[in-house]
């Protein structure tokens, strides 16, 4: 073999291995993707409820993405508490106003899964009368903040909005 | 499994690693140092061709397994949901439905190559016979898989299927209940189908493991049909035949391809678009390409059970080949006799699938009788009767030599030689 | 082997697997639908947006009738590679049409305008009910029916459409269907609701006549014949068998001119290993 053939041969095995190489990923992209979440459960991404039969101091749950969703017809004295919160109380700090829609104050509506380990928190119960989750003791306040035990975060907030007075769409 | 193998990984992690668990120098003795006849033409290609097809199976299989509800309710809205919302899924279905008639045509070349050039002689009867039951389990999860999406053909082709073994005397009906599970194709049958096409290709690939085992232990046929004498003959696995089996493997996906994207259903039945319905059977029931020439075989014999047991045994004879073909000559180059039976065969065989193809009426009876007799007086007849009377060419010296072009040998002795 | 064995076994495969293919779903009296020209066939293939949205008039105004497309979402309407509304437009046509839901608070089911993310309705609530308004015959669904439908290819047509990649055969069928209606030959009787068409296996079909000159409004200036129609609903129904069409055409072409770049350099590199082994 002469001296410049090496080269001209590396290039062509490197480039050949790199196209494969290439190609594999390609190739592996729609084994992934198929995994994600697709066009069908992404276009049921929205629930309607109507909130005529809640009655005050009722929480009801819906179901929204496969997952509980609370909406719970606070008390005055409910409204209060949490308003009344100061926010150096609270491990994630977020004020009762920016948890509901403005002039529907009675209205909270909270994704059910406890941020710890995503178990089903129970309702009215609790140090703080809001939640209570039983698989690890974490405790929520009336507007679904968390006060104590192990889950770090408040229940989230999904998006929605009041298509009427009586009407909220989830999603 | 053969070849030299002193290998010894640089890294002393490895080198750890490979005292006490010699993975690497197994795979370094299969597929790099192994040493190749020299003279392995394209048609050699198709072992590695075969296990692609059979990681494609696989792997879209898996992932469609993901998305599939094998419920006589939700079958067919299954398979359309991945057609249209799951994402690629058109992709891998087509890949799939298309991956299995890639797999046979690449398997039914594989097999025409062991025929020509004689693989299945001494010492390679394990390998061929495990070859046989490898296409053997292939058929049952293609036939199997065919049903899933439970469409016309889907349903009609598992009704026929199945009822070959009411032909069974005695207790025929009974065996075809035990494999319905009811009194009819119905639920239980399409989940036991779902689970049995989901187990078969492992069964396949654990197949295939020993195939190659065999292979190696025996090493590979080559044109010529003449043993290694040499390391002259002989050229390392990686880079050689590994450079090779990449081109024909990339050729063979150009060929795949243009199915999957521009002709995705021509291989397939409209029919089975239309949801199954147990009450209509779809004016000509055909089953898929690659089951013609049995189905031929089948419909040729005027009588069930006799059809039934044709059906079988022309596949079941492949596994006798060796010993039906006792000609010490493997490679058809040299037997000239044998080469023209050789195309004859291959004619009946295509002749046999298209007619498997037509209505079973008229002319198409008559013309599936007669290639069906040849296609059993070929082996039963004719190949044995060659190896006694056929007066082979003068076989080359060595694998070197046939591929250098030297002058041949005086002529072979037929009795002596291999 | 040599070369002829090559392009013998091509052959055999070939035909092997292409009889297959060439299933009778016409009876052998039907004559074979004539070949038409459409926007999606072929490598580049793409459909004609508006085309498809004429197609889809047709179908809601004439074929819906009877003919429910129970594996469609409305939503799918504005995909890539369909028809091309925007997000209003299909909350508008889902909002046309009435979808059972529930059970509700009471245990009861209701109706209420439809959504995007819905499927297009059933027309009947079930087969028994489709039939005994048909006279016993089925009006079938046509989400797929442009790939349920075929007609056969004789040698060597069959082959050659494997190089042509012509798939067309469905749509073909369906629009031949349309237009092929006609007053029996003399000799010929029909039976109550039966109706005369050329290209229908056996030629009686339950199928009333669907589509008469002018039935449907085009706006855009497309001339409203029966034919026209046909072309425009059939096309419209390829959509709907196939709606990822466009991707799967675009993603080929491209994967093609991977793989033959890609063969090329396996070929030089295979060419390079074996140059030293003679």
């Amino acid at each position: 073999m002469n001296g410049e053939q090496p080269t001209r041969r590396d290039f062509l095995y490197i480039a050949t291995g790199a196209v494969g190489a290439v190609g594999a990923a390609a190739a592996a992209w729609p084994l992934i993707h198929q995994m994600n979440p697709d066009a069908s459960v992404q276009a049921l991404a929205s629930t309607e409820v109507d909130l005529t039969p809640v009655k005050e101091g009722q929480i009801i749950t819906v179901k929204w993405r496969g997952k509980p969703v609370f909406i719970s017809h606070r008390t005055k004295k409910e409204i209060e508490e949490a308003v009344k919160t100061p926010l150096r109380d609270l491990p994630d700090p977020q004020t009762d106003e920016s948890r509901v829609k403005k002039g529907k104050e009675q209205w909270l509506v909270v994704i059910g899964v406890c941020t710890h380990l995503g178990c089903v928190p129970l309702g009215h119960q609790g140090d703080y009368h809001g939640w209570f989750c039983p698989c690890h003791g974490s405790h929520y306040d009336t507007s679904g903040r968390i006060r104590k035990g192990p889950a770090p975060l408040n229940l989230e907030v999904p998006p929605y909005e009041f298509a009427s007075d009586t009407m909220v769409r989830i999603g | 499994m053969s070849g030299p193998s002193n290998f010894q990984p640089k890294s002393p992690i490895l080198q750890w690693t490979e005292r006490r668990l010699p993975v690497l120098g197994l795979m370094h003795s299969s597929f790099v140092a192994y040493p190749t006849p020299r003279n392995l033409n394209y048609w050699w290609t198709f072992g590695g061709i075969l296990s692609f097809c059979l990681a494609v199976q696989i792997i879209t299989g898996i992932v469609l397994a993901m998305h599939y509800t094998p419920t006589v309710a939700g079958a067919f809205k299954s398979v359309e949901h991945i057609m249209r919302d799951v994402n690629y899924g058109w992709l891998l279905r087509y890949v799939h439905a298309n991956g299995a008639s890639m797999f046979f045509i690449a398997v039914y070349i594989h097999i025409f190559r062991g025929l020509y050039y004689g693989s299945y002689k001494e010492p390679r009867e394990i390998l061929w016979i495990l070859g046989v039951i490898i296409f053997l389990l292939m058929m049952a999860t293609a036939f199997m898989g065919y049903v899933l999406p439970w469409g016309q053909m889907s349903f009609w082709g598992a009704t026929v299927i199945t009822n070959l073994f009411s032909a069974i005397p005695g207790v025929g009906q009974k065996i075809v209940e035990l494999l319905w599970g009811g009194y009819s194709v119905d639920q239980p049958t399409l989940q036991r189908f779902f689970s049995l096409h989901y187990l078969l290709p492992f069964m396949i690939a654990g197949v295939v493991v020993l195939h190659v085992w065999a292979l190696h232990e025996v090493g590979q046929n080559n044109p010529a049909g003449i043993d290694v004498k040499s390391d002259k003959d002989t050229v390392p696995f990686t880079p050689y035949a590994t450079a090779k089996d990449n081109f024909a493997m990339v050729c063979f996906m150009i060929f795949f391809a243009w199915f999957v994207f521009y002709i995705p259903n021509y291989l397939g039945h409209a029919d089975n678009y239309i949801p199954a319905n147990p009450l209509q059977t779809p004016t000509h029931i055909v089953p898929e390409w690659y089951f013609l020439p049995f189905y031929a075989i089948l419909r040729a014999i005027p009588s069930k059970l006799g059809g039934v047991l044709a059906m079988f045994g022309s596949i079941a004879l492949l596994a006798f080949l060796p010993w039906l073909d006792r000609s010490k000559i493997r490679s058809a180059r040299y037997r000239p006799l044998f080469r023209q039976f050789f195309w004859i065969f291959v004619i009946t065989c295509v002749g046999l699938g298209w007619l498997g193809a037509k209505p079973a009426e008229g002319g198409y009876v008559i013309a599936s009788r007669i290639l069906t007799a040849w296609y059993f007086l070929h082996f039963l007849v004719v190949l044995p009767l060659l190896s006694y009377y056929e007066r082979p060419k003068p076989l080359p010296a060595s694998i070197a030599e046939s591929v250098l072009g030297n002058q041949p040998m005086a002529p072979a002795n037929v009795k002596g030689s291999s | 082997m040599k070369k002829n064995t090559l392009l013998a076994l091509g052959i055999a495969s070939a035909l092997s697997l292409a009889t297959a293919s060439a299933v009778r779903a016409a009876d052998a009296h039907a004559p074979q639908p004539p070949r038409q020209s459409w926007s999606f066939s072929g490598p580049l293939g793409k459909f004609d947006k508006a085309q498809l949205q004429r197609g889809l008039k047709v179908y809601r105004e004439v074929c819906q009738a009877c003919h429910s497309m129970n594996l469609v979402a409305f939503r799918t309407l504005g995909q890539p590679g369909a028809l091309g509304f925007t997000e209003g437009q299909i909350k508008t046509i889902a909002g046309e049409y009435q979808i059972t839901d529930g059970p509700n608070d009471s245990g009861e089911m209701f109706q209420r305008p439809g959504r995007p993310s819905d499927y297009f309705p059933p027309i009947y609530p079930n087969e028994q009910a489709a039939r005994a308004t048909h006279n016993g015959a089925l009006p079938v669904d046509l989400s797929v029916i442009a790939k349920a439908r075929t007609y056969e290819v004789g040698f060597p047509g069959f082959l050659i459409d494997i190089v042509r990649q012509y798939q067309e055969n469905g749509v073909d069928y369906i629009h031949a269907l349309l237009t092929g209606y006609s007053e029996p030959p003399a000799g010929e009787t029909l039976g109550p609701g039966q109706h005369w068409n050329k290209f229908f296996p056996g030629h009686k079909i339950a199928m009333t006549p669907p589509l008469d000159k002018d039935r449907v409004e085009y706006t855009d200036g497309t001339p409203q014949t029966v034919d026209q129609y046909a072309r425009d609903v059939t096309a419209f129904l390829m959509w709907a068998a196939e709606p990822h069409l466009e991707s799967r055409k675009r993603i080929g072409f491209q994967v093609m001119i991977f793989l033959i770049v890609f063969a090329g350099l396996a070929y030089f590199t295979k060419k390079k290993v074996w140059a030293n082994a003679h």
